[in-house]
């Protein structure tokens, strides 16, 4: 037996409610974070993300009170990313109640930011979120043929992406959150190629986001590499058991699941 | 009454978790470091996030290893979590260095010989005959993350009435220790107060045993 393939939902959070919308049956609130939290928890998932995407720092208090709110009552690992920009963001969220932190924009600018908080508080609660696209014709290459963006991957960095996933991992993050810009939003399947790029180049845990559309895309990603798969559409907008048809597919690829 | 627990508070990390699953499991709960809520609870919870030097250094700083030898000599409950169970062996070997531990149990803490590290997800548990802190969960999974961890048990049996330490182990590249059970200190590498309903069930199982039996079982909890 060996650790399960994680399956994680991730939940965008703007000014304490969620966004994107969610079209379950049955919720009394669908932007409540917590109610969808609670309803991910019994659908099997195995860890919860949040991703704060207010654009006001004044706003920034809303998403403190949803992950107090949600520690309460929700007792898997919650991941919370969206403006971290250093040791002081991150103990006020697990202060909270979330185990771990994930920063990307902050890091990339200075990248001595995870060396702090991996020194304080353990790689444990640092993941890199990364977003990585292939470069453009006209772009500066990169020796991976990926590079780093920022800003939800709007715009390009020129840094080489599997570089900084090793750099990253070198200066102590505890796994890496890779998202695919270029699948993101397709609904064609993950993009194994730069998940099996960032596999042979870190001996941290991937996970692997970005153009999921249905359960059969997830068992690739995981022979490509990914220790957990993360998702938000596929599961706002599936079916009430999406995730354990997700667990499903994946186990009947040979892999471990919860 | 319920039985009253205090869970440890000392340097940083996510400790509110901790506090609002064993509240769900019965306990009365608080959040302290100070002598006289360590030393007269029912139950301690240790908590421990980070490194094996730094969380030992942390506990000094409290007084806590103090505290925790007064409660274990004196048979009274203690709950362990994470590395909160590496500190209670002799040593930990972190990045070439090796810090004390708390020596309650034999053994080295040293890192995964895994392909992936650190070792972060549900894992399986062996569980050994008689275990209570695991009973009726012994078939599922909890949550773990660690880097390293005990991989050897040499445990002494010296005086022939000793009872033997219950250890369940775990996998992640060579077998490690998962959880041990040792009259009135108990350990688990894994997080309860994050594993859903199956850590749910752990906490419970201590919390209902730090009664000792004089007190009436409780109804209707949570």
């Amino acid at each position: 037996m060996a650790v399960a393939v994680r399956v994680i939902p991730c939940l965008d959070v703007d000014a304490g409610r969620v966004v994107k919308g969610i079209n379950f049956e049955g919720l009394r609130d669908a932007g409540d974070p917590v109610e969808l939290a609670h309803r991910y928890d019994n659908g099997g998932a195995d860890e919860l993300t949040f991703l704060d995407v207010t654009a006001s720092s004044g706003n920034r208090e809303t998403t403190f009170d949803v992950v107090r709110r949600t520690a309460e009552e929700v007792f898997i690992p919650l991941t919370v990313g969206g403006g971290v920009r250093g040791v002081a963001e991150v103990d006020r969220l697990l202060r909270c109640g979330a185990d771990k932190a994930a920063i990307n924009t902050a890091a990339v600018a200075r990248p001595d930011v995870i060396d702090e908080i991996t020194r304080h508080f353990g790689s444990q609660v640092l993941v890199l979120s990364l977003d990585a696209r292939r470069t453009r014709p006209g772009s500066q290459p990169t020796p991976s043929g990926f590079e780093v963006t920022t800003h939800g991957g709007r715009q390009g960095t020129g840094i080489d992406a599997i570089a900084w996933a090793q750099e990253a991992a070198d200066r102590g993050v505890g796994e890496i959150l890779l998202n695919s810009i270029d699948a993101d939003g397709t609904k064609d399947g993950f993009d194994l190629e730069l998940i099996r790029l960032a596999r042979a180049a870190v001996k941290v845990p991937l996970i692997a986001s970005g153009g999921a559309g249905k359960p059969e895309h997830f068992p690739p990603a995981v022979a490509a590499g990914a220790d957990a798969v993360l998702a938000a559409s596929v599961f706002h907008f599936g079916p009430l058991d999406m995730i354990a048809q997700v667990k499903a597919a994946i186990r009947d690829a040979g892999f471990e699941v919860r | 009454g319920k039985p009253t627990v205090t869970v440890l508070d000392y340097g940083s990390g996510n400790v509110r978790s901790a506090v609002r699953a064993l509240e769900r499991a019965g306990a009365e709960v608080i959040l302290s470091s100070k002598p006289e809520d360590v030393l007269n609870a029912d139950g301690l919870l240790v908590p421990g996030v980070g490194a094996f030097e730094t969380v030992m250094r942390e506990l000094k700083a409290v007084d806590a290893i103090r505290m925790i030898g007064r409660r274990v000599a004196g048979g009274r409950p203690v709950l362990a979590i994470c590395v909160g169970l590496q500190v209670l062996f002799e040593a930990g070997v972190e990045h070439g260095t090796e810090a004390e531990g708390m020596a309650e149990w034999p053994g080295k803490v040293e890192l995964l010989p895994a392909d992936v590290v650190p070792h972060m997800g549900w894992n399986t548990v062996t569980v050994p005959e008689g275990s209570r802190l695991f009973a009726g969960v012994e078939d599922e999974r909890f949550y773990f993350v660690h880097s390293y961890g005990v991989q050897k048990w040499d445990f002494d049996v010296i005086q022939p009435r000793m009872t033997a330490p219950l250890v369940t182990w775990s996998e992640h590249g060579a077998p490690f220790i998962a959880a041990v059970e040792n009259g009135p200190l108990c350990a688990t590498q894994f997080h309860p107060e994050k594993s859903g309903d199956a850590g749910a069930r752990l906490l419970r199982n201590w919390v209902e045993g730090l009664h000792g039996g004089s007190r009436t079982p409780q109804t209707g909890t949570a």
